[in-house]
């Protein structure tokens, strides 16, 4: 029997009330979540949650509506048919789809990613592996605030036509995290493992994730980081290589690769809130973005990475691509809406990332799983190659501006190179640059041996506003003549 | 919905044992959304949504459960049946919670505030013909947005704001030379008013041919700067991330680290509260206790309080103040000052002109250093009067330059700011800022 009978009967109930026109789909979309906490050993209420609604979607010529709801019943969804038929309607002659009427057509097929065969840890698990790492924190009386959580979600979405078509999927997501806070002197400091800061979101049960990744025994040693960040001077002022870290290195392919290529930006469709791009239509097949070491790909095919899946929420099959090759541009992040809209494009096709945040959310272009790959380098050749230099490693502040170009990061954990080697470590490291120059300063590439898989639960944007899960997998990598500076005290 | 949340509160207390105790949240609304590009629409669609957080204590122990509404009697109580057993059957499982407090003292209220809406074809025929052919960008979101609280001590508390929001921008079109440039606003009311909807899309259009004068690059270094409400409001809001909450405050993680602990002070003209009688937010938390009608952050530059949720009450024994679990403000206010803003172009002479910031994030937390990029109509002024555009600017500076040694004056009037934020339901946040001249802006890239 279906795991997803529920659904199904859900997309009956549909068919059944579907009104009389041009187009009409329906999302159904539910995602539980299990949210467990230890704060200064205590532990937090635990919080389980369910958010389940449909969005019912009517195309009519170029009118486009959509109504999302609560309410699964047939009444209630004939009433969200209705509301997104009269949406249709009213937007008919008005909508930037003048002139490609929008198709909406998913195809047909299911895609069970059912990450565990056996249950999952329980709470009382959850909370004994939690409180065993907070109270591995507590290793000084410089450290005066730490939490371990684990947070877990599995979503299934079913996306269905008034036709018959039907896709359904189903991913579970673990997301263990670590922060620890250490002040003295005057100064504080934080050290996070895992968690959004270091990009540890992936795919698979909290068992798998935690195991994965090395849960157990990091409280102790992001802790004894903390301290030593405390001790540290800070990161100094001027011009230097600089060896990013894979926990870095997300961040930056997300600000200052994943977003500027965005087709909704490019449209404008961003402009009055998460804003435009530096890149234009045009560019695409010949823009050099980056040195030759430069590629990035568009990749659903990593099991464990948080954005792999098998369609996109347009009914789009999602296949690898390369959008930016030996440092060429190529294509952008659009799906097949947005491509619909562009005239004469110098790419072929498009990209099957067209994603809502949930059923109340309708589909926008987003980047999903965007990864660098790997070069040649292995991380002590990296290191080696730097004469003075500095390794920076987990994100702590972001900041670009809205054509995502002029850009300032800071991290977390800040390491000198001198003659080749990895020397003291620094705190408060930062740099700043612009994403058009900054890409053709990637003087080295680390091989598969440095490339982790990493992620995001927090990719916002959309008006109504929408936050995403996107995957990041890189190497380590070095950009040559840097601008870095350091802490005010 | 009020009645709807309420029935399904009384049910769950029905399934009620022994010595249990229900706490229940609600957070719903019907909203509309109509999206403009190009002054055409690219999306458009209606949510209804509502979602119950059920909170059930037992000898020190307590489970959260949040689920949707259905707006499906049978349906919902199914739901709420399967959540309390689930809860029950779990509870021993967890450990007693040392921090646990919830408001014990009945205190029941009830503030609706009913507008007059748009019909969703009205608001689309507007804004469309309003923008005149002009490149117009942005968001229309109208409808009730609901909050309520209840517990099985007979506490209930109802919150119902009507209201729509036009969040837009016009760029400049047509131009080869000048990219990118647009003047951005935004107005909300509880009353639909096509007329002064129209009005206010003309006013930002009437500012288009700044934007058309050549524009000016200007290095990274220091200048003297007029900080509009919109772009105060931005600096006001990052204080909201563990900046007046209690628990950063406490942990040393604030920051405004530096002003609690009497190493720096604020400009004297700075007096920040969380206002709560005057804002749109509701007046009771998460956990039951009814806020103060105001609780005061900063008094004339110095720490004067912080947001203190129940949990950090109980962990530091101290009085909660009715905040968020995050300690965050819901209705900012700060303080005016003497300058009038008609004069703020006079006062700044020459320098910049700031409409908007962006992407404002810690640099240096605790040096309270903050970076973000100009955004939006950002001009250059000389002799009071704006001559040129300026490209988009990154600042990396201190708040206690910013709102303190550089801070020459504040406006006297101030703007009130509904949030545009629709993360997962639209907020019920808003603030009331002035503008604010400054001697003195680093600008680092």
């Amino acid at each position: 029997m279906s795991p997803s009978r529920d659904l199904e009967e859900i997309a009956r109930r549909f068919r059944r009330i579907a009104p009389a026109t041009e187009q009409c789909t329906i999302r159904v979309v539910e995602e539980s979540s299990t949210t467990t906490s230890v704060r200064r050993d205590v532990p937090e209420p635990v919080t389980r949650s369910i958010d389940r609604g449909a969005m019912v979607t009517v195309a009519e010529g170029d009118g486009l509506g959509y109504a999302a709801t609560t309410d699964l019943s047939e009444a209630g969804l004939r009433s969200a048919a209705e509301r997104a038929l009269r949406w249709a309607r009213c937007t008919r002659g008005r909508t930037v789809f003048a002139d490609a009427p929008p198709r909406l057509a998913p195809g047909t097929g299911r895609h069970h990613r059912v990450a565990v065969a056996e249950p999952d840890w329980t709470v009382a698990e959850r909370i004994d592996l939690l409180r065993q790492e907070s109270s591995q924190c507590r290793i000084d009386d410089r450290i005066v605030d730490w939490q371990a959580s684990l947070w877990t979600i599995r979503s299934r979405r079913l996306l269905a036509s008034a036709g018959g078509d039907e896709l359904l999927q189903q991913h579970d997501f673990a997301v263990p995290a670590l922060h620890v806070v250490a002040s003295g002197g005057g100064l504080t400091q934080v050290r996070s493992w895992g968690g959004r800061n270091n990009g540890l979101c992936q795919q698979g049960s909290a068992r798998q994730v935690a195991q994965r990744s090395g849960f157990a025994g990091a409280g102790r040693r992001t802790a004894q980081q903390a301290l030593q960040l405390l001790q540290a001077p800070k990161c100094p002022t001027g011009t230097f290589d600089l060896l990013l870290m894979p926990d870095q290195m997300m961040l930056q392919i997300h600000e200052s690769i994943g977003h500027p290529l965005e087709l909704d930006r490019i449209l404008g469709d961003e402009r009055n809130y998460a804003g435009t791009s530096f890149v234009t239509a045009d560019m695409f097949g010949s823009y050099r973005y980056g040195s030759a070491l430069l590629n990035v790909t568009y990749d659903p095919t990593r099991a464990e990475e948080f954005a792999t899946f098998a369609y996109d929420d347009e009914g789009s099959a999602a296949q690898r691509r390369h959008l930016i090759r030996d440092g060429i541009l190529l294509e952008p992040l659009g799906g097949a809406l947005s491509r619909q809209r562009v005239e004469r494009a110098s790419w072929d096709g498009f990209v099957a990332t067209a994603r809502a945040s949930g059923w109340n959310r309708p589909p926008i272009d987003r980047m999903s799983n965007l990864n660098l790959e790997p070069g040649s380098s292995s991380l002590e050749q990296l290191v080696s190659s730097i004469d003075d230099g500095i390794l920076m490693q987990t994100n702590a502040s972001w900041s670009i501006d809205d054509s995502r170009n002029k850009f300032q990061f800071g991290c977390e954990w800040g390491q000198r190179i001198r003659s080749g080697r990895l020397t003291e470590v620094v705190r408060n490291p930062n740099y700043r640059g612009i994403s058009a120059t900054f890409w053709r300063s990637l003087a080295m590439v680390g091989n598969a041996s440095t490339v982790e898989v990493l992620g995001s639960p927090f990719c916002g944007k959309g008006e109504p506003n929408q936050l995403i899960r996107v995957g990041h997998a890189s190497p380590a990598c070095k950009f040559s003549e840097v601008a870095v500076f350091g802490a005010e005290r | 919905m009020k009645e709807c949340f309420f029935d399904l509160v009384d049910y769950a207390i029905g399934r009620l044992q022994g010595t249990e105790t229900l706490l229940a949240t609600f957070c719903g609304e019907s909203s509309d959304f109509v999206r403009f590009n190009r002054a055409r629409v690219r999306q458009a669609g209606s949510v209804n949504q509502a979602s119950l957080r059920l909170t059930l204590v037992d000898r020190g122990r307590r489970l959260h459960s949040t689920l949707t509404a259905a707006f499906d009697l049978e349906v919902d109580r199914a739901a709420i049946a399967a959540a309390i057993a689930a809860m029950r059957a779990e509870l021993p499982s967890v450990p007693v919670d040392p921090l646990l407090l919830y408001a014990t003292r009945v205190a029941s209220s009830n503030r609706e505030r009913s507008g007059r809406l748009p019909d969703a074809e009205e608001a689309v025929d507007c804004v469309i013909r309003a923008a005149g052919g002009d490149d117009l960008v942005g968001i229309f979101a109208s409808g009730p947005v609901f909050r309520g609280f209840a517990n099985s001590l007979g506490q209930r508390n109802w919150h119902r704001v009507d209201s729509f929001q036009l969040d837009w921008s016009i760029y400049l079109s047509g131009r080869q030379d000048v990219k990118d440039k647009a003047v951005k606003s935004t107005f909300a009311s509880e009353t639909w008013n096509a007329q002064e909807v129209a009005r206010r899309i003309a006013a930002v259009r009437e500012q288009l041919p700044f934007l058309a004068l050549s524009p000016r690059a200007i290095e990274p270094g220091q200048y003297r700067a007029f900080l509009a409400p919109a772009a105060v409001d931005d600096l006001i809001g990052m204080l909201s991330w563990d900046g007046v909450s209690a628990r950063s405050q406490r942990t040393r993680q604030s920051a405004l680290q530096k002003l609690v602990d009497a190493e720096a002070t604020l400009s004297a003209a700075v007096t920040l509260r969380e206002n709560t009688a005057e804002g749109l937010a509701p007046s009771f938390d998460e956990t039951g206790f009814p806020k103060p009608a105001q609780v005061e952050l900063i008094a004339g530059g110095r720490h004067a309080g912080a947001l203190v949720s129940a949990r950090t009450a109980k962990e530091y024994d101290t009085a909660a103040n009715g905040a968020n679990e995050e300690e965050s403000m819901q209705s900012a206010d700060l303080d005016g000052g003497a300058l009038p803003i008609a004069e703020s172009l006079a006062a700044l002479d020459q320098g910049i002109l700031v409409g908007n910031l962006w992407y404002l994030n810690y640099s240096d937390r605790a040096s309270g250093r903050i970076t973000g990029m100009t955004r939006f109509a950002t001009f250059w002024v000389e002799r009071g009067r704006i001559v040129a555009p300026l490209n988009v600017m990154r600042f990396d500076d201190s708040i206690y330059r910013l709102l303190g040694s550089e801070l020459k004056a504040l406006t006297h009037e101030r703007e009130w700011i509904q949030s545009r934020s629709t993360y997962g339901q639209r907020s019920v946040e808003s603030s009331r800022v002035p503008g604010a001249l400054l001697s003195n802006l680093t600008l680092t890239l």
